[in-house]
């Protein structure tokens, strides 16, 4: 019966190719735009490590101003200073932790002829690569031993490692950062979580950093700050060491809680230390201390931005005018049609024989729409990747996901548009129409 | 009145409301979205158009960072800052620490009285020699420039700050909003508390490299060059020479010296689109997005009037047989179209007012300037009024004697 109806669709659909195709047109464009914005929206919001980003939790300790709060609704500062970040790392009393920041430095490649570059650099801990799961092509991330030797090691980023030995296993090969001799110990397989969840500090969407040293090098090899540095006052101590004991804020940490009672644990000690701390005369903002976990920190930074989701609301309006043109000129194909439908019916089929036919019909149009309505949306993705230079590429793919939504979203949406007409249809009355015949 | 004969048209509307319902519809969410979409636009567009100050056209900046242990940085700049200026189409240059709408950049609050307690004024920090106001292009309206003397080597790590500076003019309002600009010329402000610094001169205009920043007219020039490590030079060409320049000055700095890197080169307008990206994809977006929508409207508009004609096919026959013209049928559909885009345009206003206050209140965007409604439902009359025209031609085209004819 199925393939009846189609068939009967098709007739009809031939039978108006002008009109049927501006139907297949408008709920095309309404699922282009809405599919093109939803999925920036979706891959914006999306998970960057599903598997336990609600066990990864980024610490937040009030050490500004008395006087002023860091924001006006209250927040404390989204990094933490130097003196608060290791100190937090040396007690470890989380299941895995690690600060972090960026910055920069020259790497020279070896051989004579090789050409230095600027690299970007993430400092980190031992725990980094295990907590977030980095993949590696070679080696591995450092032992937390690195951390309290001090050694000069370094994990490459794939890209890195590419461009410097060539794609290589080059673990255990020296590589000159910042005018020292350092090891190579692991080099990452490609890695870009987007949002890169770790450090939004310096825009959600960049890259990650071209090469990983140990945290604790900073301090002897006076590495710069990259990102955000925000001060509150000035630093009292001479140098680059009273610059680092300063109450500047330019370090993020994270802490893996794999069970709620660690996350009671860790907010019990974070309490504490605060208070320790408070009684050194630091951190006399009231107690304000926060352990969002991955989403909910994405969340409070605001990481979907504004544009996507005004463009998100205004297409799906863009889709409903779409579909009140497709419901409108339903109404006048089916109404025009009544003849037949009144025929139909006498010569006995039911109602809702009818009712599955044009609902064939509506679907069949929408289904149709939908496909091409993906075509629009890769238009539009390919669009807003010209229109932003800088997105990475993963926020303007569609992935099985989002093709799905879209033909659902199509398939309803037309036969939505086509209830009110078939319903119309539907109660034609057989004796009505075939007076006039 | 009387021969636009809108009582039988009402009343014809009225049995068939349907479709006239959905196209009133249609029109009022289509303006509900032109009239929001054009507001952002004109809003995007505001900011996009802002000055920096600088000679944008013209200017462009290369960074250089050194790396040998027996890097003389101080030396190099010096060195750089003599063979730019030597190059012919050169106006100015200098070592700055941050460019202009770059998006990256430094920023200190300014107090006007030691050690106050809250957050004192947020403002800019241009590190530069007394050749910044050349480079920048700004004009002094008020005092000095630096002279040669004031300008010292800031060392990285350093936190003390000279005791001269030259701000631009909203700094000086936002410094004493109680008096005007001109106010601020020798008056003594604090930075870092307590720190005293002299405002020696005033400057027209410079902004941040901030431009996302709601006060991004505020600036101050610091009298300094730097030693960071990294130095960035500006460079101001002669116009129609930066083209040209650009190539010279990096081939320039790396040859004289080859234990330095060399990034970076860019022109303030590349950094410009770069900053104001944003916007103006939504600008690009956002019309594409009304013209296709106005034009799915139209069409809708055209496809209903169409079925309207051939269905009355036969009442328009019967009604040319008893005596009416041919314009006369143009202008029934011409009328009944105005009567439904009214509605529509009606609904679209209040519609239009409403998503405003909603995305003023989520995304606080600028109210809509308010003759953008009634320009919008006059444009979607427009638009009605000829997406009708061709049905009704065609409808007056239905000879008289097809009255006789069954359908």
């Amino acid at each position: 019966m199925l393939g009846y109806y189609l068939k009967l669709a098709s007739v009809s659909i031939r039978r108006n190719p002008v009109l049927t195709g501006l139907m297949i047109l408008a709920i095309a464009l309404g699922i282009g735009a809405c599919m093109t914005t939803i999925t920036v929206n979706y891959v914006m919001s999306s998970d960057p490590i599903p598997q336990k980003s609600d066990q990864l939790h980024y610490v937040q300790i009030d050490s500004w101003d008395p006087n002023s709060p860091f924001s006006d609704d209250g927040d404390p500062p989204d990094q933490l200073t130097w003196t608060d970040a290791t100190n937090l790392m040396r007690d470890k009393k989380a299941f895995r932790q690690s600060a972090i920041a960026s910055s920069n430095g020259v790497v020279i490649p070896p051989g004579d002829d090789s050409k230095p570059f600027m690299a970007t650099m993430r400092i980190t801990y031992a725990d980094f690569f295990p907590m977030f799961e980095l993949p590696f092509q070679f080696g591995s991330g450092w032992p937390s031993s690195t951390d309290e030797n001090r050694d000069y090691v370094v994990v490459l980023s794939r890209k890195t490692n590419d461009e410097v030995f060539g794609g290589e296993d080059s673990v255990g090969r020296t590589l000159n950062i910042v005018g020292k001799e350092f090891r190579v110990i692991g080099v990452l397989d490609e890695y870009f979580p987007v949002p890169r969840f770790y450090d939004l500090t310096t825009g959600p969407f960049n890259t990650p950093e071209d090469i990983y040293l140990p945290f604790v090098l900073k301090e002897e090899l006076e590495l710069n700050n990259n990102g955000n540095t925000n001060c509150w006052k000035a630093p009292e101590g001479e140098g680059f060491l009273g610059f680092l004991q300063s109450e500047c804020v330019n370090y993020q940490m994270w802490v893996e809680l794999p069970t709620d009672a660690d996350k009671q644990d860790y907010e019990d000690y974070l309490y504490n230390y605060v208070t320790e701390q408070k009684n050194l005369g630091r951190l006399e903002r009231p107690m304000n201390n926060r352990l969002p976990n991955v989403m909910e920190w994405l969340d409070d930074q605001e990481v979907v931005q504004d544009d996507a989701q005004i463009l998100l609301w205004l297409s799906f309006m863009f889709l409903g005018v779409c579909l009140l043109n497709t419901i409108g000129l339903l109404l006048a194909k089916f109404v025009s049609r009544s003849a037949e439908i009144g025929l139909r019916r006498a010569v006995g089929a039911s109602r809702s024989d009818l009712f599955i036919q044009h609902t064939v019909e509506t679907g069949l149009i929408g289904v149709i729409g939908g496909i091409l309505g993906l075509g629009f949306a890769l238009l539009g993705l390919e669009g807003i990747k010209m229109l932003y230079t800088d997105v990475p590429e993963q926020i303007v793919q569609l992935d099985i996901t989002m093709v799905i939504v879209a033909l659902v979203l199509a398939l309803t949406a037309s036969i939505a548009a086509g209830l009110y007409p078939t319903w119309k249809a539907c109660n034609i009355a057989p004796a009505s129409q075939l007076k006039s015949q | 009145m009387s021969n636009l004969e809108i009582g039988p048209i009402l009343r014809a509307l009225m049995r068939n409301k349907v479709g006239a319902i959905l196209i009133a519809i249609q029109i009022a969410f289509t303006m509900t979205i032109v009239v929001n979409a054009i507001s952002i636009i004109q809003e995007r567009e505001r900011l996009v158009a802002r000055e920096s100050g600088l000679d944008d056209a013209n200017t462009f900046f290369i960074d250089s960072s050194g790396f040998t242990e027996d890097f003389n940085e101080k030396v190099t700049v010096e060195e750089d800052l003599a063979n730019i200026r030597n190059l012919p189409g050169v106006v100015s240059a200098v070592q700055i620490n941050a460019i202009p709408v770059s998006g990256s950049g430094w920023s200190m609050n300014l107090q006007t009285t030691p050690n106050a307690e809250g957050d004192g004024t947020a403002v800019a920090v241009y590190m530069t020699d007394e050749n910044g106001l050349k480079t920048m292009d700004l004009e002094l309206i008020a005092g000095e420039n630096f002279s040669p003397a004031d300008v010292r080597w800031r060392a990285r790590a350093q936190s003390d700050w000279p005791d001269k500076t030259i701000i631009t003019k909203t700094m000086a309002d936002d410094l004493y909003p109680e008096e005007n600009w001109q106010y601020a010329l020798g008056k003594t402000v604090f930075i870092q508390d307590d720190e005293p610094m002299l405002i020696i001169g005033i400057v027209d205009k410079l902004q941040a490299p901030w431009v996302g920043w709601g006060s991004v007219e505020r600036s101050m020039l610091s009298p300094e060059y730097q030693l960071f490590g990294s130095a960035r030079y500006l460079i101001r060409a002669e116009h129609g020479f930066r083209d040209e320049l650009m190539p010279q000055v990096e081939e320039l700095l790396a040859q004289s010296n080859s234990g330095r890197i060399i990034r970076n080169l860019t022109s303030i307008e590349d950094a410009r689109k770069r900053s104001y990206q944003a916007h103006t994809a939504m600008v690009k977006m956002l019309s594409l997005i009304m013209v296709v929508l106005i034009l799915i409207t139209a069409l809708g508009i055209v496809g209903l009037a169409s079925f309207n004609v051939n269905r009355r096919k036969q009442q328009i026959g019967v009604r040319r047989a008893l005596g009416a013209t041919q314009g006369a049928i143009v202008r029934y559909f011409m009328v009944e179209n105005f009567l439904i885009s009214s509605s529509g345009v009606l609904l679209g206003a209040g519609l239009s007012v409403g998503l405003n206050v909603i995305l003023v209140d989520e995304f606080s965007l600028t109210p809509v300037d308010w003759y953008l409604i009634p320009t919008s439902m006059i444009a979607l009359w427009v638009v009605g009024q000829i997406a009708v025209f061709g049905p009704a031609q065609r409808a007056a085209s239905i000879p008289p004697a097809s009255a006789t004819r069954t359908v």
